[in-house]
């Protein structure tokens, strides 16, 4: 733990996100939320269900605006800026239900995303990268497959490739692992280690404890809007505040 | 795939010079029909550029036609024709920017809506305008084009929609459109100014509706607001794209040639009923060819692939 945090003190600050909050109405659904994001770390952003998480991916990406606070990203401030300049400036995501593209084939699917975001290619170029990406994600062969012909998981890819094809310098995975079977979550989990051995910084939202502990270098957790721990994995998932508010008073 | 482009870049030469002959072997009724198949081969061409990928079904044609209509109505016998187009084109334009920006972050049905008040809006405004300044209802465009020279003007703007629809498919302006068509949050979240984008198409759209009616209001001779913005303008152009196939480029031309030539039956032999007709076509293409007569051709293609692998 002491080796990963020497590790992280010697990388650049990615992501800052200081006192964001966020309002719908009279509800706080993010309140004051700050903590940072290195370069080449893998964070987990978790709480129960409702408190926050999705809301606090809409924010950073943009599809969300926050009421208060600053997030900037490698020391430029994008917390006004519009989805599409937050993209191009390096932030890409995927989303909690998974969206495709049904009229385009798998490779522009994957295409779609390195076009116009933070690394853009186009033509030949687009097109090799994009098969790159199907690779790296486990994906051969079906590049020309309608894309609503693929399995979940396979849709699950196609969408992270997207992600991944504009090289983005953060990359938020919202419950990327939800709704895969037992032995595609293994698979889920493998890929994504291999994302955080290729040195991508990574925020993820999940729910699936084992990917957490495997996967992340550091936790944030989340309960009404709030930050109630931060840490490695085993400190936050042993923190009693933790443990009440995933079994205590859960506000779904 | 190289050969096969310039192929087909080849085929649609020839095309246009055997349309561009047609003056020859008549000039009666079968050029008045030819001059009906190229104003709505520009004008279904080149609604579906914009309303084909994006899925906004707009039904602002008839303003913009009527627009150019109107720019030539009111400017015959001031300045010169080929101004008065470029004219119309770019008021065209500029009402088409204004309009986009305002609207195109509405979806769905609230701008087809939009679109269609649109055009009563601007119907009403010339109304409204011609009886405050105290003139007839209608306005004169006398001229002494032929009829073959209006046919050959609308053919040469199908050839310049056609080059830019085909220029725009392969750009990324044209692949931003279909990924917007899809789903616009990850159009937006993969670095697309969707708002954009969809204005330039739409200003496109919107120019050549626009020209087209500065092409053809020496034709109609008589110009009156009901006529130049009527709504069955714009019914005519979606039915017939979606007849065709908006996805593909030459998919309005193969809805303008058979509507455009039933319609003349149905004209002359119920022309009370035409209303009526409309919306029965309409619902019909919609239910039994949702993706028109491009559509089938290719799913007949594909199935054919697939039978000889």
């Amino acid at each position: 733990m002491s080796e990963q945090s020497a590790l992280r003190s010697q990388h650049k600050t990615a992501l800052a996100v200081n006192g964001v909050t966020r309002n719908f109405g009279g509800l706080v659904a993010v309140d004051a939320m700050t903590f940072d994001l290195a370069e080449n770390e893998v964070l987990g952003l978790i709480g129960p269900n409702g408190s926050g998480k999705t809301t606090m991916m809409n924010l950073i990406s943009g599809a969300l605006k926050p009421n208060g606070g600053s997030i900037r990203l490698y020391n430029e401030d994008i917390t006004q800026a519009k989805p599409n300049a937050i993209a191009r400036a390096g932030i890409a995501r995927t989303f909690q239900i998974v969206r495709i593209l049904p009229t385009l084939s798998v490779l522009e699917n994957v295409a779609a995303g390195g076009v116009f975001g933070h690394d853009r290619r186009w033509g030949a170029p687009l097109d090799d990268h994009a098969r790159q990406m199907l690779h790296l994600v486990g994906l051969i062969d079906s590049e020309h497959s309608p894309v609503e012909a693929l399995t979940y998981i396979d849709q699950k890819r196609v969408e992270l490739a997207r992600a991944l094809v504009s090289d983005p310098r953060v990359l938020l995975l919202d419950e990327w692992l939800a709704g895969l079977n037992p032995t595609e979550l293994l698979t889920g989990i493998a890929l994504i280690e291999a994302l955080r051995e290729e040195g991508r910084t990574i925020i993820i939202v999940e729910h699936v404890m084992d990917a957490i502990r495997s996967l992340c270098d550091r936790c944030v957790v989340m309960n009404s809007g709030a930050k109630i721990a931060e840490g490695t994995p085993a400190e936050v998932l042993a923190d009693t505040d933790v443990i009440a508010a995933y079994l205590g008073d859960e506000d779904a | 795939m190289i050969d096969a482009e310039k192929y087909k870049f080849a085929a649609v030469v020839v095309a246009f010079i055997v349309a561009a002959l047609l003056p020859m072997a008549d000039t009666g009724y079968w050029l008045s029909i030819g001059v009906s198949l190229a104003m709505y081969t520009v004008l279904a061409t080149s609604w579906a550029l914009f309303s084909g990928p994006t899925n906004y079904i707009s039904l602002a044609p008839a303003a913009f036609f009527g627009i150019g209509m109107y720019v030539v109505a009111g400017g015959i016998d001031v300045l010169p024709y080929p101004v008065l187009v470029l004219l119309a084109a770019l008021v065209g334009a500029i009402i088409a920017a204004f309009v986009g920006l305002a609207t195109l972050r509405i979806s769905g049905v609230y701008f087809v809506i939009f679109t269609l008040g649109l055009s009563e809006l601007i119907r009403q405004i010339v109304t409204w305008g011609q009886a405050t300044m105290g003139t007839q209802s209608g306005l004169y465009v006398l001229t002494d084009f032929t009829e073959q020279q209006i046919y050959w003007r609308l053919l040469g703007v199908a050839a310049i929609i056609y080059l830019i629809g085909w220029q725009v498919g392969r750009s990324r302006l044209g692949f931003a459109l279909r990924i917007i068509g899809n789903d616009e949050v990850v159009a937006v979240h993969s670095g697309i100014n969707t708002a954009r984008a969809k204005v330039y198409l739409f200003v496109i759209s919107s120019t050549f509706a626009a020209i087209t009616g500065a092409l053809v209001a020496p034709r109609w001779s008589y110009v009156e607001p009901t006529i130049a913005f009527s709504p069955f303008i714009s019914f005519q152009v979606v039915i017939m794209a979606l007849l065709g196939g908006v996805h593909r480029l030459w998919g309005p031309l193969l809805g303008v040639i058979p509507f455009t030539l039933i319609w003349e039956l149905v004209n002359s032999h119920f022309p009370t009923q035409t209303t009526l007709l409309l919306g029965v076509a309409f619902l019909a293409i919609v239910y039994f060819i949702p993706h028109g007569v491009a559509g089938v051709i290719e799913d007949f293609n594909r199935r054919r692939k697939q039978r000889h692998v």
